[in-house]
This record gives structure tokens, C-alpha cells and sequence, in this order.
């Protein structure tokens, strides 16, 4: 190591980009914040709360790792900016399981059928289903209804078979089928 | 006594934590003050650098640092070429930031350091780099041809190495041959594509001299190793963690990636953690890949279909460098035989320089394109010689008798010869033969026919050498405190469920709860001596280590507690966290027997007053810890098996060909799987069923892309297509468990086992299923909608 290298370098603490604020609610919890106006949804999340359940597996939207929920609905927020969100009620992985840590039927139902193997793709696919499960619409669980329902999440590790067979004992444990 | 916990469909005990969000993938762990890296990747798959500005790039806003060639002093270099092989010569490896030529689409050039991944990313667009564009070949077959664009000058006709084995006497065989069947196959280029990209943060604390970097890695000490060697430090002051990894599948094996030395490098030289996460462009542009292979094989056999002798010469695509040698070529040659008995071999392959993303192993490392190459060249010969396709392998499969059954003259992957172990191949195929319905079949498919349905059913043995050396280790500690068993080894996990079948191992010997086992693994500050995670091998090589030092903690345990009880060490039972004297109520917990076997001075909790000296239990006569004990209930041992064990299994499937979309529908699939003992049946299903589903993408989509310029045109997730849920058919499991006599428990490993025979089946079945609409045969995969149209429209 040269001895220009031992002097502590100036580095600034963050990014020159413009910023504004933004009011939301984070698993009902109002937060407000200063962020980057090109800051996604999902950094915001992941970095800005430090919620880090949330996952991003290809950041255009097409693996549905990210998936939230946006005023009730999945969505995925790698496609999202977090200032879009200004005012929004936003729900993720965290907010699943009880608060002594009680896993939720759905989550239960995981674990039982083992519908996850690395676990990177499973908080967006369970606030996929979560989201469905909750709006009030009829669940379809038959095989095909329920690869359709999982359909905009992609899994490298089960093979899906289990993750179908989660969802279906889910609605069991929920009292949905 | 407690219920054996081997074998049992026991819940995972890292689910609630990976349920909850409560991972700790990479970019999950917070580390203040982290800056980002970013890379500039070449353009061009061929090029000179003539210059590189980064001027504006540092002038940036929020920019720390930017890394060329010329400023990265002793990290300039080849990487290390990770497994030498005879068979090549100066083999090519690439440097961390390219130096004067770039030879794929992807390398990396340069790397910026700033305080986010929006500054960092925007300013890797500010450095100017000054290309001269060069030809070049892409295909495989031209590639190799004199006169063709060389990758690198200094190997002609591209060729990267050249290497046969032979086993019997092939020469002599090929006269004696009534029959001989040829044909040309093709396995095109897939990618891991885990959820999860390749990540590394590094961490350098200037006082302690101590570097410490999380990496998404299957092969954290070989990591260490790499680091501590190119930068010079001692083992003891590198630290690599692999966290919670979101799938492997083999990408992640391969180390040092550029980044790898370069995150770590900028962490020491700005005094400030670092880190880089991968984006999916840049893990399909600059993260390795496999399966490129065009074999032309030939079998010569009797007229009854006996097959007396093989001859296969394949090219084997590898990319713009040779980083992990000829593993992959390697593993394809020596599983060309398969299941059959086939004793006389003749397999060459040439390993090709493609300006493309370097090839290391994905899932299946070469047996997929093996497992096409002969499957296929079976069904061609049963065809030919009118014999049914189940029959003509029962003909030639190794017969129950015969194990094991050594292929001289073929060294695997391992550098050991190819000995498949144990099995009962001719069961397994009769169990397929029975669970597709193959005996009436063809009255169904006649019937569909009139119908004008093309139906067809397919058919594909695989054989999957797993469980490779040299060695695992396995640290087994019960807590003094808590009673609860710490156990470590050297591998990692990317989502098998080591932490649960290791400890279903160590529960059965020593009675305590599955949940009660905490594996640790992949942190090289924890255990350091061992491997790393691929080739199917966790549950072979350290589940038999963990095994082993179970076994001694066991017999610790037993032979302190019967002190302890005053009981004979024959009467000890260990059942529900205790040692307890047969029949009797008399018992005494593990973590009180790991106090008192531990001499104490200090009585910091009440279980520690009995291990303090002046306790009633305590000596007086003599040194507290006998010469030669060590303190506690603790053991280390290693496990090194003889050579790797084979795995196999049979697919069969009944398909469906829409003619007018030529989509191809899976009406039933079944597989016929034996790995021996299963340490956990729901876990290797979930293992074959994972297996499957990419062998599916394998089979009918997946396909990387290159336009004739080398330039990727399909780099993401909407144009490569990974199946969804809605594109993987159910698939029927049923198991034989023979056991592997190579290693105490039995096993064999599972991971690769569902992928290996999914394109050959699929491609038996269509061809089955298209016979009458035109008669095409199918010898490459994947299978697209466009290659059946060819087949159906021209017949």
C-alpha cells in the first residue's frame, strides 16, 4: 500500500439526487421519510425501513420476488417508485406472521408441505397469495386455479408442486376451502 | 427410545426463519457506511482496448473510486486456473478487469465505487472505453475450423483440449458389431438462474488486519483460499461467510468471480465496507453457464440389441475461458454408458474457446447432454433393430449381480474410476414400465391416432455420480449451558435443508430434538477445513462426517454419564436430552453431563457449581482433566469416501402434441428414483421435483441466445424463458433405496438427479408422439414450438 492510500478519503454521505418526502403506511405503521425521487419502491423497503423480507430476484418486473401489497392488492415493487407510494398502505412480509412470532396459516402450511427450499422467492409468493386469499374473491384450488394464482412468481428450487399443495392447505387451515 | 429420526419427513428447521422475512441474504446484512460497485462491461464479444477514461466517472457526484487494470496493482493477474487437467495446455483464465483484449460480451472493464447503486450504476455509463471491434465465431461446429476467428491467439482452431478415455477394447469390439447405430445431438446453453444473483460485501478492519466478506458463494473456503493467496494474508485473518444463499444450482461454486477480489480489495483500500449486487442482466452477461454440447455417438451392438461397444466424440462449449478445467466435458464423458453395461468405450471431446459467457458447471454438469446423447441413440437403435424400447435396455442394463461394476480406463470427475456402486436397475425399469402404462400403451395411442391426436410416450435411464471427495468434516459440541448440539462442517446450503438432515443424523445418535441440532455452516470462521457444495455431495461426503463425530460424542457422552450415574455404559440410553440408565428413572440431562465433564473454576449458574473444584464430584487426586481428556463433550472427524457413489433413476411421460400451436402437453410423468437411504423422503422429493422443473426449462425452453456478432439477445427474465407454475406438469415420484456400500449411512446424493433425463424423455416422447405426422426425429433440446412446426410442416 502506497502512503497516499493510508489518508482517509472524503466520501459523502449520500448521492447528489433530488429528494422528496413521503407519508405511507408500513405494516400499520405511518412512516414519513426524505427519498431519492428515483428510488424503487423495493430499495426504499429493503434499505430505507430495513424491512429485508422483501426480496428483488430480477428488478423488471417479471420474477415476483418483490411482491407487496399496495392498498390490498399484490404488486411488485421493484416497478414501483418509492415516492408512488406516497400515502399508500403497504404490506409486507413482516407483517404475516403474529406478533410473538407465530407463523400464519399460509406460513404454517409452507413449512408443512415444504413449499420453499432457499426461501428467496417465498415472501413475495406468500404476499402474492396473501393478497388473494384477503381480497374476497373465490379461490380456485384446483391444481390449475391455484398455478394460476402462483403463476406471476418464479421459483428455481421446488418445482412448484409443493408450493400448490401449501396453498391449498392453507385455505384449509383458513377455513377457505 | 425415541423414534429414529433417519428416514423421517421431518420439518425443516430453518422454514420460520426464511417464512418471516427473517433471512439474512447478502444485501439483507446491514454493514454501515456501505458503499456500491458497480462494473462496465464489454460490449463487444471481441475487441482490443485501446484506451479507457475514467475522468467523468470520477468528477461524478457521490463517485469514490473507479478501478481499471492499471490501478488494482497486484490483483492484475490470471485467475487461478482452479482444477489443472493434462488434457490442456496454458489454459485461459480471465483477469479481473480486462487488460488490453475483452473476449466475451459481459467481462468486466472497469469497476465504480460510490455511496449508492444509482450513482455507481449511472456513473459506470461515464467511463469512456476506446474498442476495436474483432471477428468472431459463433458456432460451435465453424469454430474449429481452420481459418476461423481465434478467441485467443495462442490456441489454435479454438480448441481448449482434446482428451479421450477408452475402457475395454473398443477397436476389437467395432468389427464384431452386426449393427451400428450414429447420430448427431445437440444440448444447447442454459443458466442456474437462482433467484437469487451473486452478491459480496467485504468488511476490512484495519486494526486487527482482519478481512471479512459475505459472499453468496457454494464454496466459502475455497474462497478464503483464493483470497488469502492473491492478497497475501494469512487464512486466520480472512473470514468468508456464505449467509442465507437463494439457490445455487452450481453458478455459484465457481470462484474467484472478478468480483470477488475486487469488492474486497476496494473494502481495504477506501477504509470502508463494500459490496456488489449482481442485477439479473449482468448475472445472465457475466455469471458462467453450461450445457453447449453436440455429440456424434455410436452404437455397436448384436442383432438381439446387445450393445458390445460405444463411440462418442463431442464438442463441448467453453466459452471465452477454462476457469474450472473440463469438469463438465469431463462428467459427460464418463456417464455416456449410463445404466448399460457396455464394456467397451471409446469417448473423446473437445473442448472449444466461444467468445461467450465462460462455461462451469450448472445442475447436472454434463450429464443431461450424456444422458441425451445415449438415450437417445437407444431409441434409434431399438427402432432400427424392431425392438421395444423398454426391452432392448432391460437387455443391456447392469444386472443387480454385477455390482459393482467398474468402467477401467474411465476416471471421473474425482480423478477416481468410474464405479457404479450398488443398484437395481432392471427393478426401477420395471417399476417405469409398469407406472406409465407402457404394456397398453400403443392400443391407447392407436386409438388417439384415429382420433388424429398425436400421443407418445417417452422414455429416458439416467445415471448421476454423486457424493465426490476429497472430504467433509463435521464439529460436533454439546452446549454446557443449554444442552442444545452445536455442529458445524465447511460446506454451505443454497436451500437443501442441510441444517435439518444433519440434524436428524446427529439427533438419532445422541436423542435429542431435531430442533435442538443447530447446524452451522459456510463460515469459514467457524469450521475451516473441507469444500464446498456441488456435485450432489453435502448428504455423502459431510453428513457421513457428521455421522462419524456423532457417534464419538456419543460414545462421550454415554461413558461420562454412566460415571455420573454410576451405572455400567452398556445400560445408558440417550432419548429426550438426557442419558438415562435403562429401565430405571435414574437420568441426568446432556448439558448437566457437558458442565460436569467441563472442570470449572468460576460457578457462573447453578449447573456450574458441580463442575467447580471443591464440589463433591470434583478430584482431589490429581489434575482435574486427565492427560489426553479435553473438557466437555466435543469430537471432530472427517469423512473421505472411496470414490464418488452413483445415484440413477428412469423417466418415463406420456405427452400430448397440439398440432396446430405445437405446444406440448405433459399428461402424465413419473420417475423412478433410487439416491439409497433417505435421510429425509420430503426433502429429496422436493430436491427431484426442483431438479425436474429445470429440466423442463432445459427441455422446452430455455435457451441463452447469441446473434452472430456474440452479443446476448434474450439477457432477462421476459425473453429467457424459466418455467412458471403453469408450465410444470405433476410429476409421480416412487423410490428404491439401495443402499451405497461406499459410506456408512448409504446414501447417495439427490440434487442433480431430477434434470439429468427430462430433455431425453420429452424428446423420446414428442418423436413417439409425431412418428405418423411426419417422422422427424428430435436430437436437440430445448424443443421448441418452432422446431415441432419444422418436423410436422415438412413431413
Amino acid at each position: 500500500m502506497s502512503r497516499h492510500e493510508h489518508l482517509e478519503r472524503s466520501i459523502p454521505s449520500t448521492s447528489a439526487d433530488p429528494k422528496a418526502e413521503v407519508t405511507l403506511t408500513v405494516n400499520g405503521v405511518s412512516v414519513t421519510r426524505e427519498v431519492s425521487t428515483r428510488m424503487l419502491l423495493s430499495d426504499f423497503i429493503r434499505h430505507g425501513l430495513r424491512l429485508t423480507g422483501t426480496h428483488v430476484g430480477c428488478e423488471h418486473g417479471v420474477c415476483g420476488a418483490c411482491t407487496v401489497m399496495i392498498d390490498g392488492r399484490a404488486a411488485r415493487s421493484c416497478l414501483t417508485f418509492a415516492v408512488q407510494a406516497d400515502g399508500a398502505d403497504i404490506r409486507t412480509i413482516e407483517s404475516e406472521a403474529e406478533e410473538d412470532g407465530t407463523l400464519s396459516a399460509l406460513q404454517q402450511a409452507f413449512q408443512e408441505c415444504h413449499g420453499l427450499q432457499c426461501g428467496y422467492c417465498t415472501p413475495g409468493m406468500i404476499m402474492n397469495i396473501r393478497a388473494h386469499f384477503d381480497s374476497g374473491e373465490e379461490l380456485d384450488l384446483s391444481d390449475e386455479g391455484i398455478r394460476e394464482l402462483i403463476s406471476g412468481n418464479l421459483c428455481r428450487c421446488t418445482g412448484y408442486a409443493n408450493i400448490v399443495k401449501a396453498v391449498r392447505r392453507a385455505a384449509e387451515l383458513a377455513g377457505k376451502a | 427410545m425415541s423414534t429414529r429420526k433417519f428416514g423421517a419427513p421431518i420439518k425443516r428447521n430453518i422454514d420460520p426463519k426464511l417464512l418471516t422475512g427473517n433471512g439474512a441474504f447478502t444485501d439483507d446484512i446491514n454493514l454501515p457506511g456501505v458503499l456500491h460497485a458497480a462494473f462496465v462491461r464489454s460490449p463487444f464479444a471481441r475487441a482490443r482496448i485501446n484506451g479507457i477514461d475514467t475522468s467523468l466517472a470520477e468528477q461524478a457526484d457521490g463517485v469514490v473510486a473507479v478501478y481499471t487494470c492499471d490501478n488494482i496493482g497486484h490483483l492484475d493477474i490470471e485467475l487461478p486456473l482452479l482444477i489443472p487437467h493434462p488434457s490442456m495446455t496454458a489454459a485461459r483464465t480471465q483477469r479481473p478487469l480486462a487488460r488490453g483484449d475483452v473476449y466475451y460480451v459481459g467481462q468486466t472493464v472497469a469497476m465504480v465505487v460510490a455511496v449508492d447503486r444509482y450513482v455507481a450504476e449511472d456513473a459506470a455509463n461515464l467511463v469512456d472505453v476506446d474498442y476495436h471491434p474483432l471477428d468472431v465465431e459463433l458456432d460451435l461446429e465453424k469454430a474449429i475450423e481452420d481459418g476461423t476467428p481465434l478467441v485467443h491467439p495462442t490456441h489454435p482452431n479454438n480448441i481448449a483440449a482434446d482428451f479421450t478415455q477408452v475402457c475395454g477394447n473398443p477397436e476389437a469390439a467395432f468389427a464384431e458389431a452386426e449393427h451400428v447405430t450414429r447420430i448427431r445431438v445437440q444440448v444447447d446453453r442454459s443458466t442456474a438462474a437462482a433467484m437469487e444473483c451473486r452478491t459480496v460485501a467485504a468488511r476490512y478492519d484495519s486494526v486487527r488486519g482482519e478481512l471479512t466478506v459475505w459472499d453468496g458463494t457454494q464454496a466459502p473456503l475455497g474462497v478464503r483460499g483464493g483470497l488469502a493467496s492473491i492478497f497475501g494474508l494469512d487464512e486466520d485473518k480472512v473470514r468468508v461467510i456464505a449467509p442465507d444463499v437463494g439457490g445455487g444450482f452450481g453458478q455459484k461454486v465457481m470462484f474467484p468471480y472478478p468480483d470477488e477480489l475486487l469488492v474486497p480489495h476496494a473494502a481495504i483500500q477506501l477504509g470502508r465496507p463494500v459490496k456488489y449486487i449482481e442485477d439479473r442482466r449482468e448475472n445472465f452477461i457475466g455469471s458462467n453457464q453450461e450445457r453447449t454440447q453436440i455429440h456424434e455417438i455410436e452404437l455397436f451392438a448384436k442383432k438381439n440389441g446387445e450393445v458390445i461397444a460405444l463411440r462418442d466424440s463431442f464438442l463441448h462449449d467453453t466459452g471465452a475461458f477454462i476457469p474450472y478445467g473440463i469438469a463438465v466435458a469431463q462428467v459427460a464423458s464418463t456417464s455416456i454408458a449410463g445404466p448399460y453395461q457396455i464394456p467397451n468405450i471409446h469417448v473423446r471431446f473437445r473442448a472449444v474457446y466461444t467468445p461467450t459467457v465462460p462455461v462451469t458447471p450448472y445442475r447436472g454438469c454434463g450429464r443431461p447432454q450424456a444422458c441425451f446423447a445415449i438415450e437417445r441413440a437407444m431409441d434409434q437403435l431399438a427402432e432400427e433393430l424392431g425392438i421395444d424400447r423398454f426391452e432392448i435396455r432391460r437387455r443391456n442394463l447392469i444386472r443387480d449381480e454385477q455390482f459393482p461394476y467398474t468402467r477401467e480406463g474411465l476416471l471421473f470427475a474425482d480423478g477416481l474410476r468410474v464405479k457404479l456402486d450398488s443398484g437395481q436397475y432392471t427393478k426401477a425399469l420395471e417399476m417405469a414400465r409398469e407406472a406409465i402404462g407402457w404394456d397398453n400403451f400403443a392400443a391407447s395411442q392407436e386409438a388417439a391416432r384415429k382420433e388424429g391426436k398425436a400421443i407418445g410416450l417417452g422414455l429416458a435411464y439416467y445415471v448421476e455420480g454423486t457424493g465426490l471427495g476429497p472430504y467433509e468434516g463435521g464439529h460436533i459440541k454439546i452446549h454446557p449451558i443449554t444442552g442444545k448440539v452445536y455442529v458445524n462442517t465447511g460446506l454451505t446450503s443454497q436451500g437443501q435443508g442441510h441444517d435439518t438432515v444433519f440434524a436428524q443424523i446427529v439427533s438419532d445418535q445422541l436423542g435429542v430434538a431435531v430442533e435442538d441440532v443447530i447446524v452451522v455452516e459456510g463460515d469459514t470462521g467457524t469450521f475451516e477445513w473441507g469444500v464446498a457444495t456441488f456435485a450432489s455431495r453435502a448428504a455423502v461426503v459431510s453428513g457421513n462426517a457428521i455421522h462419524k463425530t456423532a457417534i464419538k460424542v456419543r460414545e462421550q457422552t454415554i461413558k461420562a454419564a454412566a460415571n455420573m450415574l454410576e451405572a455400567d455404559p452398556a445400560d445408558i440410553e440417550l432419548e429426550d436430552g438426557h442419558a438415562v440408565v435403562a429401565g430405571t428413572d435414574r437420568k441426568v440431562s446432556l448439558a448437566a453431563i457437558a458442565t460436569a465433564t467441563n472442570p470449572l473454576r468460576y460457578a457462573f449458574n447453578s449447573a456450574a457449581q458441580a463442575a467447580t473444584q471443591f464440589a463433591p464430584a470434583s478430584r482431589h487426586d490429581g489434575p482435574p482433566l486427565i492427560d489426553g481428556q479435553h473438557p466437555g463433550l466435543e469430537a471432530t472427524d472427517y469423512f473421505s469416501p472411496e470414490c464418488a457413489t452413483w445415484a440413477y433413476g428412469v423417466h418415463a411421460a406420456i405427452v400430448e402434441i397440439d398440432r396446430d400451436t405445437c405446444d406440448v402437453e405433459v399428461k402424465k410423468y413419473i420417475c423412478i428414483h433410487d439416491c439409497g437411504n433417505m435421510i429425509n423422503p420430503v426433502i429429496v422429493d422436493g430436491q427431484v421435483m426442483g431438479g425436474f422443473a429445470q429440466g423442463i426449462g432445459g427441455a422446452l425452453y430455455e435457451r441463452i441466445e447469441y446473434d452472430t456478432e456474440g452479443n446476448p439477445t434474450n439477457a432477462n427474465f421476459v425473453d429467457f424463458l424459466i418455467p412458471y407454475a403453469t408450465e410444470v406438469p405433476a410429476i409421480e415420484i416412487s423410490h428404491l433405496e439401495t443402499p451405497s456400500p461406499l459410506n456408512p449411512l448409504g446414501v447417495k446424493g439427490v440434487g442433480e438427479a431430477g434434470c439429468i433425463a427430462v430433455g431425453a424423455t420429452l424428446a423420446s416422447g414428442i418423436e413417439d408422439a409425431l412418428r405418423p405426422f411426419g417422422g422427424k426425429k428430435f436430437h436437440q433440446t430445448p424443443i421448441t414450438p418452432s422446431m415441432i412446426f419444422g418436423a410436422i410442416s415438412n413431413g
